[in-house]
């Protein structure tokens, strides 16, 4: 069993090129969706932080909620919108890496808003005499809310990329596994696991633990470089 | 430049202030006018933060009138605030004055002059390019100083800026305030601090419990206070 | 900003659009391509990865092959998802016909299945040749059986011969008959885990790596032959679909030199299908 587990890790090393297909789209399709995730999570967190309207905490309760939307749940949503029968069925994405990457915004928009919000609302107490003090407009207000919170906002991206990277449950729906088109590492997981090739299966795990473990370290990196320069 | 009507003098009318069944300041009426320092002293929950505020303009009265210039609420462009503990934005000494300057609407190379000239009345060159939140208490109070100047205010409100200080520290923030005011901004400044009261000011409001108890010129307040209290504070008692 | 500053949000700029255009361009209209519905069996017993590079070869055609249960691949085809839809369940094929949800059916190919058990055999059935027996056994016996309870064409089959059985296996089941839901590999792992008796095709237990204690019992009855039918999706009722090149693909799957690619498909020296595009009652 170790055996092939280190065939997995020999694959990547030689630079197989089945497997670095996968790889690549793999960590297309997550850091894609993690970003789209954050310009629309970021702003709507920090939306709603600051503003009062009726059914605010309403929202809050929902959007701290939706961070435990299911995967499977939203793939066979995105599946039904984006099959040629379905409302959206003319853009033709169905079991194409775009419909992987909607799916999997829509799973971690609600992270990044939610822990947004929660920063926003903490910075906020914290610089609102002194905002207010500065005579500082709204918009302007955002931005520096989201600036000065940015170490914050950093783990809440993270936190958005782990569960998009970690995730199979919607892209394996709505992209179908199409070996050499939408097949990721976690799909191509499932699918060997399905074969009975547990050990492929695991070798293939650590694989992806090590591209997070990387994008990690990564943020970890800029950050600290971050905190040198600017405190 | 200063800003074409001037939000002086500021008129306190009767005015009270109220936080739910909390009674914050009561029947409050006098006038801040230009010329030295105005200085606030009175016990801690006296209300001093709150007529500060007030006076900016960041709390309404409950009842009573508030008036700048005769007008009644204008934009609050020629005044600014220094707040008894200041927060710094999480980036440099500079960067903190650069906003301060954007949101105040200075740019290009207007900014990067009056930056400089900032830097230097507060005496924070040295530390310019360092994160502001690394800096001493002494230092960030120099550098909220400088985020407020950096309105250009006709008004200047300190709440308390040296509390926390050290002598050294004080004395730079007294040099700056005398500096200040004599190139004819108003300072109206509360501290605990009777020396300090007695080293800056040119006029002294008394408060406790909210209210106004004696509003005199300095010499004449330490030389001769009126009320009982007065006399009870200035003689180093707790006025409960 | 200062310098550093700059730079690294230009770097930052640089990756997002990396990760964006991987996505963009992988998705650009292949304008020769396929997408056909088949079923997990058949992509777990590995005969797309060796007959569809050959059909590309042939014809520059690239196949993009979504494996789901038999139930699902028809479903896809329904909604116009799919071009043509491979699977191995006649009497669904023939349902999904009648609707008008495709205009024609060809034969194609079949393989077995086969009957997995444990090698301790608690039902004591192996080597028996009739598998009606050996099922009746096992349910009278209460001996573990996993069924993929998927509506896929193992577990169609796999109903019908507890049907010809006459058992009702609605009423008989019970805590010795798991129905899991989900496809022949998983199947194969739960058995190999519970020590279990299970329906499976040839194919996938050649291909199965995890065989454990397992090991075929029951093979070679006539009625475990499990016939494939290929469709092209009605392009009347779903007018995206590729008519000329799913076409091409079912031409290539019936014509001599496809049938015979598929005979010349082996595991361990094994055949695993059995071409009879040109037989009129399959």
């Amino acid at each position: 069993m170790g055996g092939e587990t280190l065939s997995a890790l020999h694959l990547l090393l030689t630079g197989d090129p089945a497997l670095f297909a996968i790889v690549r789209l793999s960590i297309a399709v997550s850091l894609s969706a993690t970003i789209l995730a954050a310009l629309l999570g970021a702003p709507l967190g920090a939306l709603v932080a600051l503003t009062r309207f009726r059914g605010r905490e309403v929202a809050i309760v929902a959007l701290n909620a939706m961070m435990g939307l299911p995967p499977v749940m939203v793939g066979l949503v995105c599946y039904l919108a984006l099959s040629r029968s379905g409302p959206l069925g003319a853009w033709g994405w169905l079991f194409t890496p775009k419909a992987m990457v909607i799916a999997q915004t829509i799973l971690v928009t609600p992270i990044i808003a939610a822990i947004t919000r929660q920063t926003v609302e903490d910075l906020w107490a914290e610089y609102r005499d002194e905002l207010t003090a500065m005579n500082v407009g709204p918009l302007r207000r955002v931005a520096t809310l989201l600036w000065d919170g940015r170490f914050s906002l950093t783990t809440a991206f993270l936190a958005g990329y782990g569960r998009a990277a970690a995730e199979v449950g919607s892209i394996i729906i709505v992209g179908g596994n199409i070996e050499g088109f939408t097949r990721t590492i976690t799909t191509a997981m499932a699918l060997e696991t399905s074969k009975g090739n547990l050990a492929l299966a695991i070798g293939l795990g650590i694989v992806l633990l090590l591209i997070v473990i990387s994008v990690s370290a990564l943020a970890w990196g800029v950050r600290r470089a971050g905190e040198r320069f600017a405190g | 430049m200063r800003a074409p009507s001037s939000d002086l003098p500021i008129l306190f009318a009767g005015v009270d202030i109220r936080r739910g069944t909390t009674v914050l300041l009561r029947n409050l009426s006098f006038t801040i006018s230009a010329g030295p320092p105005t200085v606030l002293i009175g016990p801690n929950g006296a209300g001093k933060s709150t007529l500060l505020r007030a006076g900016m303009g960041l709390i309404a009265p409950t009842s009573g009138a508030i008036t700048w210039g005769g007008r009644e609420a204008p934009s609050p462009t020629g005044r600014a605030i220094v707040f008894q503990r200041p927060v710094m934005l999480r980036r440099s000494c500079a960067a903190n004055l650069a906003y301060a300057l954007a949101a105040a609407g200075v740019f290009g190379a207007d900014r990067e002059s009056r930056l400089a000239d900032l830097l230097r009345i507060v005496g924070l060159e040295a530390v310019a390019d360092r994160p502001a939140r690394q800096l001493s208490g002494g230092e960030q109070q120099r550098l909220a100083m400088a985020r407020a100047l950096a309105r250009n205010p006709t008004v200047l409100f300190l709440d308390e800026p040296t509390a926390s200080l050290d002598p050294a520290a004080t004395k730079a923030i007294e040099d700056i305030v005398r500096t200040v005011s004599e190139t004819g901004v108003k300072v109206v400044m509360a501290t605990h601090d009777l020396g300090e009261a007695r080293r800056l000011a040119g006029e002294i409001l008394l408060l406790h419990r909210g209210e106004l108890i004696e509003s005199r010129p300095a010499q004449k307040f330490f030389a001769d206070p009126v009320t009982d209290a007065a006399k009870r504070f200035i003689a180093g008692e707790l006025l409960v | 900003m200062k310098p550093a500053a700059r730079t690294r949000t230009w770097v930052a700029l640089g990756v997002a659009a990396l990760a964006l255009s991987g996505v963009a361009t992988g998705a650009q209209a292949d304008d020769r391509s396929i997408v056909v519905a088949s079923t997990t069996s058949t992509q777990d017993s590995g005969l797309f990865e060796y007959l569809l590079p050959l059909f590309k070869e042939k014809t520059g055609i690239t196949v993009k092959v979504v494996a789901q249960g038999t139930g699902q691949a028809l479903d896809t085809g329904r909604r116009g998802d799919a071009d043509v839809v491979f699977v191995h369940a006649k009497a669904a094929e023939l349902k999904f016909l009648a609707e008008g949800e495709s205009l024609r059916r060809y034969p194609v190919m079949y393989n077995d299945f086969v009957l997995i058990g444990p090698k301790s055999d608690p039902a004591g059935i192996k080597g028996l040749k009739d598998i009606e027996q050996a099922l009746r056994t096992i349910k009278d016996k209460q001996a573990p059986f996993v069924s993929r309870g998927d509506r896929s064409g193992t577990h169609l089959a796999e109903l019908a011969l507890w049907k010809a059985c006459g058992i009702d296996i609605e009423r008989a089941r019970g805590p010795w008959y798991k129905s899991i839901g989900q496809g022949m590999g998983a199947a194969l792992n739960f058995a190999a885990a519970s020590n279990a008796y299970l329906l499976s095709d040839r194919a996938t237990w050649i291909h199965f790596a995890n065989k454990a204690d397992l090991e075929i019992v029951v093979q070679g009855d006539r009625r475990l032959f499990n016939q494939y039918g290929v469709m092209l999706v009605n392009p009347a009722k779903h007018p995206n679909v590729r008519r000329a090149l799913g076409q091409a693909f079912i031409d290539y799957l019936i014509s001599p030199e496809g049938q015979r690619a598929i005979a010349d498909y082996r595991i361990d020296g094994q055949q695993l299908f059995y071409p009879d595009a040109g037989d009129p009652g399959a």
